[in-house]
């Protein structure tokens, strides 16, 4: 399961580096809100694994601070709602600093951060924050799909001299998936075709890749429609030539985030396309996202704001003109 | 033990070097040489010279705001390479790319200047953190002013601090101002030390503008701090002779209060006390005056003057790193092709 791979990273890169620690609220004794730091405590001690009051830009902070001396901080911010607080330190210390140092310093620090809607956690629990971290120069910002991915993907970032932020799910904590028994690190950039295709291209990343390859068997069962899914696992860097060459193929994409349309990840990949491939266009290209509200309590209200695989199958017929 | 008379000698030195530098700073700005946003030090250069005279500078890590030229020198960074960064030059520390609140130079154990206030404080403790897993000897000295104390930062990381005992010790340059807000309009507690009480974290107030008392209470601070006793704060009663900045008025200041600080000059303490003592004259003193503004001019502008600036096309360099093998050759599966 997602939880299990995400530890097993962990123990993994302890196990192997004594400069790798973890720290963040209820990580250590309680074993984190998601289990997915459970064991550590017992099996590093409490130097190594950290349980932090709740202060998030202090204690992210400190990880920061920390890294500068070469030691390899896991920061688990308990949701990504608390990242808020610690943009401060995100934005102005980790991102910053290899840069306004002159590449003297670096913060090879890791974030981990789940967020996005879950079950009726309203308006201060449900943030979506991926679009934020993107904005932030000097950030590296992946997210996973698949317990593999999150498996590799906190193994590479540990490694990596970037802090990166991982953009987790809370909804996908228990999702189930292989993960390869040998070692596994998975790249920082590029982005992977979940499912291919010919004739429309869908952008999905973390939760919304799900919701697109349920779509795309929609489609292709019920409508004939082949659609292509781009798993974008890295959102910064964007993998341009990945989405580029999809693209250049289906010649229509529709972009699937489960944020709000405003300044996202859609607007993003969108005006990728714009820049790398307008011509090979047969379609203007569209994204399915969420509301622009804060996210309302009632499950019924909850559910209408955000995205789901029939106004995925919905745009994509539009598109294709079969509606 | 107190400092001999040759330290004494090497710090008045020291800190007219520093007085004269700031001062050659503020021309320099005013003649457009240098950018942005210049905040200087003059008044309080017992706090740094004392406190740093207990310490290892180069050895322990230090850290602290925008305020961080003299910082930076007491830690043996060239004072060449931190007027070329004011100067946005190549050569600078931080190779123009920082700035004056951004001085940088890890071969000194200078870890920077930060020009969000409060903001030094987790990465200090940070570094204490990392000092006590690596089971090092060194300590994290974090340099901030009064004001950085009303920021959530402060609150956050004494407790942790506290907490976790780590080897950092925290001098609060109190200089009655937070930009231009005296400290009465804006903090409700005067005396700074009072406010770790509530970390249960060990503090003292010392008057700032005496390098020997800085030093003596800095000697017992770092030496408890080193001994793994865990944090220490430190208050510094100072006082800056400009504003807050180059941008700053200063006209929110009685002349007062400011002719009443001019008289407890940190530099001309020393000096009369030296002088007092028969071991220097004032002419000793105004032959070390012409020879360090001799050597800024000659030497640090002249270096900063005929440095040459960063070449546009690498703009973009530096922002992430390029050459990692983990962002992508260390995946044994990429992306499908």
């Amino acid at each position: 399961m997602f939880w299990e791979a995400v530890r097993r990273a962990h123990d993994e890169e302890m196990a192997r580096d004594e400069n790798v620690i973890c720290m963040g609220e209820d990580i250590a004794v309680a074993g984190g809100t998601y289990k997915a730091t459970s064991g550590l405590y017992k099996k590093y001690g409490p130097e190594r694994v950290i349980d932090t009051p709740i202060s998030e830009n202090s204690f992210t902070g400190i990880g920061i601070g920390a890294s500068f001396l070469g030691i390899r901080p896991i920061i688990e911010i308990m949701s990504v709602n608390f990242a808020w607080l610690a943009l401060d330190q995100i934005a102005n210390s980790a991102a910053k600093i290899r840069y306004m140092s002159g590449g003297q310093l670096t913060a090879p620090v890791v974030i981990r951060t789940p967020g996005g809607t879950a079950h009726q956690l309203a308006s201060q629990h449900s943030a979506r924050m991926e679009k934020v971290f993107m904005g932030i120069a000097g950030l590296r910002v992946v997210t996973p799909s698949s317990p593999r991915q999150a498996y590799g993907l906190i193994k590479s970032a540990v490694r990596c001299n970037d802090p990166v932020l991982i953009n987790e799910h809370e909804l996908m904590y228990n999702l189930k998936g292989e993960v390869p028994d040998a070692e596994y690190f998975h790249p920082l950039v590029g982005s992977e075709r979940a499912r291919e295709g010919k004739d429309v291209t869908l952008f999905g990343y973390n939760i919304s890749t799900h919701w697109c390859l349920k779509a795309a068997e929609t489609l292709a069962k019920e409508h004939g429609i082949e659609a292509e899914v781009i798993d974008l696992y890295a959102l910064s860097p964007l993998d341009r030539d990945g989405i580029r060459e999809s693209v250049s193929k289906t010649h229509r994409a529709i972009v699937v985030e489960e944020a709000e349309a405003i300044v996202g990840v859609g607007a993003e990949v969108i005006a990728i396309i714009n820049e790398e491939c307008f011509f090979e266009l047969d379609a203007a290209p569209v994204r399915v996202s969420a509301a622009h509200t804060p996210i309302p309590y009632n499950r019924k209200l909850e559910q209408a704001a955000i995205p789901h695989p029939e106004k995925v199958v919905e745009a994509g017929l539009k598109m294709l003109g079969k509606n | 033990m107190s400092l001999s008379l040759d330290d004494k000698k090497r710090l008045l030195r020291e800190m007219l070097f520093a007085r004269r530098f700031e001062e050659r700073c503020y021309e320099a700005y005013v003649e457009r040489k240098v950018g942005g946003f210049l905040h200087l030090y003059p008044g309080q250069e017992a706090c740094c010279h004392g406190v740093l005279e207990a310490a290892k500078p180069g050895s322990d890590y230090v850290i602290t705001s925008y305020r961080d030229h003299v910082h930076a020198l007491k830690c043996g960074v060239d004072p060449k390479r931190i007027m070329a960064e004011l100067y946005g030059k190549e050569t600078g520390v931080s190779r123009g790319r920082g700035g004056s609140m951004h001085i940088f130079d890890i071969s000194r154990r200078f870890m920077g200047g930060y020009a969000l206030v409060g903001g030094p404080f987790p990465l200090a403790a940070g570094i204490a953190k990392a000092l006590k897993l690596q089971k090092r000897d060194e300590i994290s000295i974090c340099f901030l002013g009064d004001a950085a104390n009303n920021q959530g930062t402060f609150h956050e990381t004494l407790n942790m601090s506290a907490l976790w005992e780590l080897p950092v010790l925290f001098v609060c340059e109190n200089n009655l101002y937070g930009i231009g807000t005296r400290i009465d309009r804006s903090t409700a507690v005067l005396d700074q030390y009072k406010r770790t009480c509530g970390y249960d974290l060990p503090a003292q107030q010392i008057d700032g503008q005496d390098v020997e008392l800085v030093y003596a209470a800095a000697r017992a601070a770092i030496a408890h701090v080193r001994a793994g006793e865990g944090p220490f704060f430190l208050e510094l009663l100072t006082y800056r002779y400009r504003g807050h900045s180059m941008s700053d008025s200063n006209a929110y200041r009685k002349k007062e209060e400011e002719q009443r600080w001019s008289k407890r000059d940190p530099v001309i303490i020393l000096r009369d006390r030296l002088v007092g003592a028969g071991v220097f004259s004032r002419n000793d003193f105004k032959a070390m005056d012409s020879e360090i503004l001799d050597f800024i001019e000659t030497e640090v502008i002249r270096y900063a003057e005929e440095s040459p600036e960063p070449k546009v096309e690498e703009l973009l360099q530096g922002v992430l790193a390029t050459d990692d093998p983990w962002v992508k050759d260390g995946a044994t599966v990429g992306r499908k092709e």
